[in-house]
């Protein structure tokens, strides 16, 4: 299973935020003993009779000498709160820094738009017939730093990869960057960190992060048109998603479909996941999906399909030939 | 009476001027809120400025005859104003009456010209960015001048038909600041609207 | 009558004469401050102790509300794939659990205890602008009330209580859901504004002779801080919720990327807003710590100038840090730097209050009552809660924990660890002063330990979640992600903190019923509050008091001065100078009123109007001047009719001599 957890970091930029999580984590903890200790000991320290204890008379006029020798602990402690502060601030300062410094000429870039409730991606390329689209489901290079641009059509999302980085916001309006490197082989889950509605819970994402000849094989696979019927069953597979409303929403290209609404299903079924990773790719899922998917995810933008048992078996049998 | 040692206040003023008074508190609270109010407003509209080239985006400027008008006549009734505020805080109870009634027409003369002022703002709420703050600004501007005619004529209406109390008078001069304090909120909007367009 | 013979028999007895004489005016004020019987006086009531406890009850039961919304989404979290909940109803949950805390329980009821006690603590008679103080409670109940109703009818918000745009604009937000939100925004923020303005000017005006600003009781520093903090805080909000509905209602743009609007725009308002809200929530909190430790360590406050310089600063900071909540927005990093700065800087402030505060434990001599043992939680959780707080203001670490459970665990530390254990501490404390009944010690104890341990328990869990990718808002989780185990903790730890507050209700009800009475001062306290009976008379005191000190009931003598000569046949109040509380006026305050309800239900159908027409607003606006001018139209009986040359000549001079002291 992928993970997805900020403590177990893939690539430089999770690492640096661990690291410097663990600093602070041990220093503030060590301060929080340290006040506690404090706070304990004024709880529990003896005290010298005092003529008014009886009858719980309070001490108006506490003892000069001890009040003096307590502010000089209390300006002790605010003088070291200062001095633990700025070492944070630095600190941070100098990761962030780092974190910004993966610049490199030859970088391979991402697009990615937020959609309720999916991820659209797409590879930049200056000529249009390289331009790989897919959707939640992000491969990369080991090694190398990846630039993504990051934007939404509809509402704010944000790009999360805890094991490669922390998040970025996807505004409409506002293209914003951030990069990612895993040094890694393996794979990442991300999810969308910002609320955006009904199914802000199943909009996830996988990063795959293979080396540059497995990703160069992928990405020349995905580049390829739709796999053309190599059966009847197929064959009726492709009629019945190009006369059905699945055409309003979904590309396969090499056919008629090319609608943007819906995810690119061009290679769907080298997708390791269906509905932005709520769904293992299997065909009863995929079956259960293009049926009632509104069951699975409760609100999402996909209707129901009231399809002939045989035309939907006709159906998975061409889109898990969509590899 | 108490046999308790104890201070006795009994012969103090049951109303003063100045910040003394509870009312004083009030109007600056209400000055402090409203002006923290267009503090935000102005800080939308350059904050919507900012990124876009052409400002104002798509549209003409605002022509600023109407809101000059309106300028002189927000400045000149200062004057009744603050002679309305000297005769509540010398208890000359004819001058407040007086006063108050000239800055109410002043303040109705500077309601009704707003309302035409929207007519040459060139823009609509809900054209774009740009005129929804316009509009939005020059309406909440709009609100107080409405307000402050309307509490005056009550205020006026009391000071009439009685009864006169001194804490009257304090009401008096509280109005007459929170007028002055209308007065410059007008200033920086009429430069903001009519005139940032053009400079900036 | 009754009296004569009575005074015949103890005129020669001089002490006696002056009970006499004391219950003459004790009848006398009792006549003037108190409610109106029945209903219809009931609904009139402008009295701040009437108006203080409606404002805590309702607040109190908004806290049980949403208290009841988060268990019912600590059920659905509990188990991974759980279909408790659908996700619609679940976002509506956690939205109304959000605005229910935030705007409808804690800055209301950190208002109302103020509200309660402030005057008190001041030695006042009423609050400032009492009619206000009434209409500000009515809008608030009328505004919780509608976003409830909404709720219940299905039109709750769903936007979370941040209410991001374009999720709660005009093209994704649907039907009138976002709507009810924004105006709820509204009620709010005008009962905040209005309370804001009566505790400024009682702090400034309505002090106890003598009672200059360097003897002020830290709690009060802490409200008068809180106010100020509402001022600045809350025009922003009312703005961007303004926008908000209009770009929903009459089609602007101010939100909208397409026509030259900005969604980041809505977050920098909510944000200026929305951070200093919890320094609004939490400084009253500090206020309670303070005075609670005063009275239980037996001791006057350690540090009380670096205390209160600490509150102030901490407003002041408090505006500066609204960035750290959009680091992941993709703002420029130099900003986001200063901003770092900023947010960890407010750990100095805080820290100079727990180091303060140990120190007076350190010197006194600790008594370990129920209302102090939620003091000493206080420390162990909302230190934790800090010490999250400056990671997170590390923008690298931020990145991480943004929007995940982390950050859940971290707020409700400083929150609930920073403010609602104060507050209970606070509730165990004052309510014989309220009530006149005491709260039972040992189901207190039992009350903290219960809460202590269950918070806890619900809340540390959620920072290992947060650090193990789990992000915040999400309906369900599948199973595979591996925190189904720490969820079901957390979910359980709930159930022994909802059993805590059950606890204290219980303890609550049974103390109205069968408490101990309470005396007049039965923590041996300092404040003024406590020199007045439990619970106080409508007037509050017989004689205003006058203070010689900061914690003037431990150091006074038995001779201490009080205030004489004020009417009581009409509702007079001794006005004194701003910094060294000497007297100076007097004030007639209004009497008891309709017109503030009567105002409020014109505001609340205004209000309601506009979030389906926009002529509501003009329309709305007749009903509302309407009720206004009746609130402030003076009755005949209370202005004695004076023609103005016999006020110029009884005031005049003495107004000018007045004057030029002050000069």
């Amino acid at each position: 299973m992928p993970s997805q957890s900020a403590l177990h970091p893939a690539g430089p930029q999770a690492g640096r935020i661990i690291s410097l999580w663990w600093m602070m984590f041990y220093v503030t903890g060590a301060v929080f003993l340290i006040v506690m200790a404090f706070l304990v000991a004024a709880l529990a320290r003896r005290r010298r009779p005092y003529a008014g204890e009886a009858a719980d008379v309070p001490d108006v006029r506490p003892e000069a000498a001890r009040e003096r020798r307590m502010s000089h602990v209390v300006l002790t402690g605010v003088g070291l709160t200062v001095v633990i502060l700025f070492v944070f601030l630095i600190r941070s300062y100098v990761t962030g820094r780092a974190l910004d410094s993966l610049h490199e000429q030859d970088h391979l870039t991402v697009k990615v738009v937020g959609h309720q409730w999916w991820w659209e991606v797409s590879y930049d390329n200056s000529t249009a017939a390289y331009t790989v689209t897919t959707a939640n489901e992000i491969h990369i290079p080991t090694g190398r730093p990846v630039l993504f641009k990051l934007t939404s059509t509809d509402v704010i999302h944000s790009f999360w990869v805890p094991n490669l980085h922390g998040k970025m916001d996807l505004v409409p309006g506002h293209e914003n960057v951030t990069w990612l490197k895993a040094d890694q082989e393996g794979t990442y889950r991300g999810q969308c960190a910002e609320f955006c509605g009904h199914q802000h819970a199943h909009m996830a994402f996988t990063v795959v992060a293979e080396p540059y000849d497995k990703f160069k094989a992928w990405y020349d696979a995905q580049l390829k048109p739709a796999a053309e019927p190599v059966n009847p069953s197929q064959a009726q597979g492709r009629q019945v998603f190009l006369s059905s409303p699945c055409v309003m929403c979904h590309t396969i290209r090499g056919t008629d479909a090319g609608s943007r609404v819906g995810p690119d299903l061009t290679h769907v079924a080298s997708r390791g996941t269906l509905a932005a990773g709520t769904l293992e790719n299997t065909r009863g899922h995929l079956g259960g999906w293009v049926v009632d998917s509104q069951k699975i995810k409760p609100g999402n933008r996909m209707p129901p399909n009231n399809l002939e048992p045989a035309d939907l078996q006709a159906l998975l049998d061409y889109l898990q030939s969509l590899k | 009476m108490s046999a308790r040692p104890n201070i006795d206040v009994s012969n103090l003023p049951t109303f003063a001027f100045g910040h003394r008074p509870l009312t004083w508190w009030c109007t600056w609270s209400l000055i402090l809120i409203e002006g923290g109010m267009f503090v935000v407003i102005f800080a939308t509209y350059f904050f919507l400025r900012t990124p876009v080239p052409d400002w104002p985006p798509g549209v003409a400027y605002p022509r600023p005859f109407w809101g000059t008008v309106n300028l002189v006549i927000i400045l000149v009734s200062c004057l009744p104003n603050h002679w309305a505020k000297k005769a509540a805080e010398s208890l000359d109870l004819r001058g407040v009456r007086v006063w108050l009634a000239v800055m109410i027409v002043f303040a109705f003369a500077a309601t009704a010209v707003r309302f035409v002022e929207f007519g040459y703002l060139n823009c609509r709420w809900d054209q774009n960015a740009y005129g929804s703050i316009v509009w939005v600004s020059m309406g909440a501007h709009l609100l107080h001048l409405v307000t402050d005619v309307l509490d005056s004529i009550v205020l006026l209406a009391l000071l009439i038909v009685g009864p006169v109390e001194g804490t009257r008078f304090t009401d008096a001069s509280e109005n007459a600041l929170y007028w002055y304090f209308v007065v410059a909120l007008w200033v920086p909007l009429y430069v903001i609207i009519y005139w940032v367009p053009r400079w900036m | 009558m009754a009296e004569e013979p009575l005074k015949r028999e103890l005129a020669n007895d001089e002490a006696l004469a002056e009970e006499v004489a004391d219950e003459h005016e004790r009848r006398a004020l009792e006549k003037t401050w108190g409610d109106e019987p029945g209903f219809w006086g009931w609904l009139a009531s402008t009295n701040h102790k009437t108006v203080g406890k409606r404002f805590i009850y309702t607040a109190f039961g908004f806290f049980i509300l949403a208290g009841i919304l988060a268990v019912l989404m600590r059920v659905q979290l509990a188990r991974p794939e759980s279909t408790f909940l659908n996700p619609d109803l679940y976002n509506q949950i956690f939205t109304m659990h959000g605005t229910t805390m935030m705007f409808l329980f804690a800055v209301p009821v950190m208002e109302a205890v103020a509200v309660f006690i402030l005057p008190l603590m001041l030695g006042a008679r009423n609050i400032a602008f009492p009619r206000l103080n009434a209409f500000g409670y009515w809008v608030y109940l009328f505004g919780g009330i509608m976003l409830w109703v909404a709720f219940v009818m299905n039109v709750g918000p769903d936007a979370g209580w941040f209410a991001y745009v374009p999720l709660s604009g005009p093209e994704y937000g649907a039907g009138k859901r976002a709507d009810f939100w924004a105006q709820m925004i509204t009620f709010t923020e005008v009962s905040a504004l209005v309370v804001a303005t009566e505790i400024i000017t009682t702090f400034f005006k309505l002090r106890a002779p003598g009672m200059s600003l360097n003897r002020v009781p830290i709690y009060c520093w802490s409200v008068l801080v809180m106010a100020f903090m509402v001022f600045f805080a809350m025009p922003t909000i009312a703005w961007a919720s303004a926008c908000l509905m209009m770009d929903r209602l009459i089609g602007t743009h101010f939100f909208n990327p397409a026509e030259g609007g900005d969604p980041l725009l809505w977050q920098h308002l909510f944000w200026f807003f929305g951070h200093p809200e919890v320094y609004i929530i939490f400084i009253p909190g500090t206020g309670f710590v303070s005075t609670i430790l005063s009275t239980f360590s037996r001791r006057p406050i350690f540090g009380y100038t670096a205390l209160v310089l600490s509150l102030v600063s901490t407003g002041f900071i408090g505006f500066g840090l609204w960035v750290h909540h959009m680091f992941a927005t993709g703002l420029p990093r130099l900003g986001e730097s200063f901003f770092t700065g900023a947010t960890i800087m407010i750990a100095i402030p805080s820290g100079v209050q727990i180091f303060c505060w140990i120190a007076t434990l350190w010197g006194g001599r600790p008594r370990f009552k129920s209302p102090m043992m939620f003091v000493l939680g206080f420390f162990f959780i909302f230190v934790i809660g800090g010490m999250t707080g400056v990671m997170q203001g590390a923008v690298p670490v931020d990145l991480q924990v943004h929007d995940t459970y982390f950050v859940v665990a971290h707020f409700h530390y400083v929150l609930i660890g920073g403010a609602v254990f104060p507050l209970f501490g606070a509730f165990h404390y004052w309510f014989p002063k309220v009530t006149g009944r005491m709260l039972g010690e040992k189901l207190g104890h039992l009350t903290f330990w219960v809460m202590f341990v269950g918070f806890n328990l619900t809340f540390f869990p959620m920072h290992i979640l947060g650090l193990r990718g789990m992000p915040r808002r999400v309906y369900t989780y599948q199973p595979h992600l591996g925190w189904g185990d720490l969820n079901l903790l957390a979910s359980a730890g709930g159930v022994l903190l909802t059993l805590g507050v059950l606890l204290f209700i219980v303890n609550a009800l049974r103390s109205l019923r069968a408490g101990v009475l309470a005396s007049d001062n039965p923590w041996g306290a300092a404040t003024l509050e406590w020199a007045t009976t439990s619970p106080p008379p409508a007037y509050n005191f017989l004689y205003p008091p006058t203070v010689d000190s900061r914690d003037t009931l431990w150091t006074q003598p038995a001779d201490q001065p009080v205030v004489v000569g004020l009417r009581s046949d009409v509702r007079e109040v001794l006005v004194t100078r701003t910094l060294d509380a000497e007297p100076d006026l007097k004030a007639e305050f209004p009497d008891s009123s309709i017109w503030p309800l009567l105002a409020a239900l014109a505001t609340t159908a205004m209000f309601i109007g506009t979030i389906f027409t926009p002529w509501a607003f003009p329309v709305g606006m007749v009903p509302i001047f309407a009720t206004l001018t009746g609130w402030f139209w003076p009755k005949k009986r209370q202005a004695e009719e004076r023609p103005p040359e016999e006020v110029k000549q009884k005031h005049g001079k003495r107004y000018y001599k007045l004057r030029g002291q002050e000069s």
